[in-house]
């Protein structure tokens, strides 16, 4: 068991506030993602878990009993840096069992535990050697297993991958999400990388200068963003934002007269806008329609195009200026000041009040 | 016109003579100073100098005889080792909590500690030989310990500081994770891995003290005197003896010179060791 609980955590440096109130329950076996552009906090967050920070106020518990000012050491956390921080001069083996002979575990259990976790991380011809002989992949699979060997209630990852060449970082992905299936432990991981929290969470949670934007699973989140700022962070490339004004609000949505010109009637429920209201409305690449059938038509001109292949981004702008990025077929580059035609899906439009928040819920269903 | 291969070789043989040519500049006295002693006292005062002599041991035996160069040379070897291991019990903690816990004086505080280098010792002779004489501690080795403590102790808390610097905090950070108390820390995981500075530092201390002059000729007389006091005990009181002062100084920088001649190659490796990234 392993149930986590931070009641209205703070902390500050220098009078200067870094996390201004978080509250946040992660449930046992849970992968949990701490996501946010650099300087938001998570990694403090983290580090305010793992006891390596001390708490300004607020309140910390795992599994019901208070750890907010328990030293790191007995909060039965295990915490793999971003930086490996392997000991230089111990060998693979001694990185791993030096928790343990600390804790003066019994030899042939801690050699037992090491072989257990040195076979689930293929790090077993490697015991021997000293960190500085090992790659970057595999320095990072010592440090994994040095968390491993110690059973903790829960790991602590702090941006663990982005020390690693891109090819090993998709495959190092992989391995932590088999991982977490096979451990079935509690897992926080921190990363400005949004899709590694997409493809590795069960629950995200974005955090944007020292608060949480929105806490939800991947899928959650990115079809129902709760503000604009959650919007723009999650999904690559961004979804494309439009300004506007609610033109007709009724109880089956409302119609946004969008400033690149075109009128749209958005099925959102429980609005809260009144007719003249500014309106942001975002649209995701993937929803954007090349042609003109459709009831919100606009004419943009191309901008650069990026193709990956099996699809191209094509970077448009509309006649007011505003950016979009398109997503279509690979085979399929528009040239350079073409002018093009686009439709918007209007259920999958997003729409955020001059307050950023998300006005109601779009009606269409979460895969 | 060269070619850039002859260009190359040109410019490793212009450098390469260079540095022999300040390399033997270096040594020279040293070697002179050799060559002295062995000579005897007469052919020591002979213009032009002579090179070729017929060599003789007899100051070297003369200075065992009349000074007990040994007992000398002991004192040397306790004060320096002395000084040293208490300079590091002190400075390595002061580093530590400098290096990883940074506040915002402590970059004043460092060069506090480093402006006190620059006070001529002459201008706290006068206190600190009374302090001396009023603990009893007048020619004794213990008072050259402290002294030379003190006096190395921002040269020591300096390097070991920069040493720390370099170490990621996240190792720290990660033995803190894994269990260990701040002993331990230091103990398993810090100063393993600081080993080579930690060693460049402890030499570096040793050498100081060894061939610190001012405080052992002020402080001691007979019983404590180290190496230094013993070379200044042959200049004047007997007019000039060329050949036997050579011999004593050869006599007093041999053990520091062979110590840190033979440590050189455990430094080295101490050092590259020490890479952490």
């Amino acid at each position: 068991m392993a149930d986590l609980k931070i009641h209205n955590l703070k902390k500050g440096f220098d009078g200067n506030e870094i996390i201004k109130g978080i509250d946040l329950d992660i449930r046992d076996r849970e992968f949990v993602v701490f996501v946010g552009p650099s300087g938001c906090g998570k990694s403090t967050l983290l580090r305010l878990i793992a006891g390596l920070e001390e708490v300004s106020s607020g309140r910390i518990e795992l599994d019901g009993r208070d750890i907010t000012d328990v030293s790191p050491a007995k909060r039965d956390l295990a915490m793999v840096f971003q930086t490996y921080a392997l000991y230089p001069h111990m060998t693979v083996r001694k990185n791993m069992s030096f928790a343990l002979d600390l804790a003066g575990a019994d030899k042939q259990e801690v050699a037992r535990k090491i072989e257990a976790a040195a076979r689930t991380l293929e790090l077993e011809p490697l015991l021997e050697r000293k960190p500085r002989q090992l790659s970057g992949g595999q320095r990072q699979r010592v440090a994994i297993g040095r968390a491993i060997v110690r059973n903790p209630k829960v790991f602590l990852f702090d941006e663990p991958l982005s020390n690693l060449d891109a090819a090993l970082r998709v495959q190092m992905r992989l391995e932590l999400s088999r991982l977490h299936q096979e451990l079935q432990a509690t897992m926080i991981y921190v990363t400005h990388d949004q899709v590694e929290a997409m493809t590795l969470a069960d629950k995200v949670v974005v955090l944007n200068g020292g608060r949480i934007e929105q806490v939800g699973s991947p899928m959650e989140l990115y079809h129902h963003p709760a503000n604009l700022f959650v919007a723009g962070f999650l999904g690559t490339p961004k979804m494309g934002f439009l300004k506007g004004r609610a033109s007709r609000v009724e109880a089956s949505g409302c119609e946004v007269e969008l400033d690149a010109g075109c009128r749209l009637f958005l099925p959102v429920s429980g609005a809260t806008l009144k007719a003249g209201d500014p309106v942001t409305l975002g649209i995701r690449p993937e929803h954007l329609n090349r042609g003109s059938e459709g009831n919100c038509q606009l004419t943009v001109k191309a901008d650069v195009s990026e193709r990956l292949g099996s699809d191209t981004y094509c970077h448009v702008v509309t006649g007011n200026g505003e950016q979009l990025t398109m997503r279509i077929r690979g085979d399929f580059t528009p040239r350079y000041g073409e002018s093009l035609s686009l439709t918007l899906e209007a259920a999958h439009c997003h729409l955020f009040d001059s307050s950023g928040q998300a006005v109601g819920q779009p009606l269409q269903q979460v895969a | 016109m060269l070619t850039l291969k002859q260009s190359r070789r040109l410019n490793t043989l212009v450098v390469g003579l260079f540095a022999w040519a300040v390399a033997l500049l270096l040594f020279f006295p040293i070697f002179w100073m050799l060559l002295t002693s062995l000579k005897t006292e007469i052919d020591a005062f002979a213009t032009p100098p002579q090179f070729i002599f017929t060599p003789t041991l007899e100051n070297y035996l003369h200075i065992q005889d009349r000074s007990g160069y040994l007992k000398y040379a002991w004192n040397s070897v306790t004060i320096s080792f002395g000084a040293t291991a208490l300079g590091m019990l002190i400075a390595i903690p002061a580093a530590y909590s400098m290096a990883f816990y940074e506040t915002k004086r402590t970059k004043g505080t460092l060069l506090w500690m480093l402006s006190t280098k620059m006070l001529p010792p002459v201008g706290v002779l006068v206190p600190i030989y009374l302090l001396a004489k009023q603990f009893g501690l007048l020619d004794s080795r213990a008072v050259l310990i402290i002294i030379y403590t003190l006096i190395n102790l921002p040269i020591l808390v300096w390097m070991i500081y920069t040493y720390f610097k370099d170490i990621p905090r996240d190792i720290l950070e990660a033995a803190r994770m894994d269990g260990a108390t701040l002993l331990q820390e230091m103990l398993r995981v810090l100063l393993p891995i600081s080993k080579g500075g930690l060693a460049s530092t402890m030499l570096l201390s040793l050498i100081l003290c060894w061939n610190e002059a001012f405080w052992s000729l002020n402080l001691t007389s007979s019983n404590a005197a180290p190496l230094t006091a013993l070379i200044a005990s042959y200049s004047s009181p007997e007019g000039l003896f060329w050949a036997k002062l050579s011999a004593v100084s050869t006599l007093a920088c041999a053990p520091i010179l062979i110590f840190g001649w033979i440590s050189q190659k455990q430094l080295v490796r101490g050092l590259s060791f020490g890479a952490v990234k």
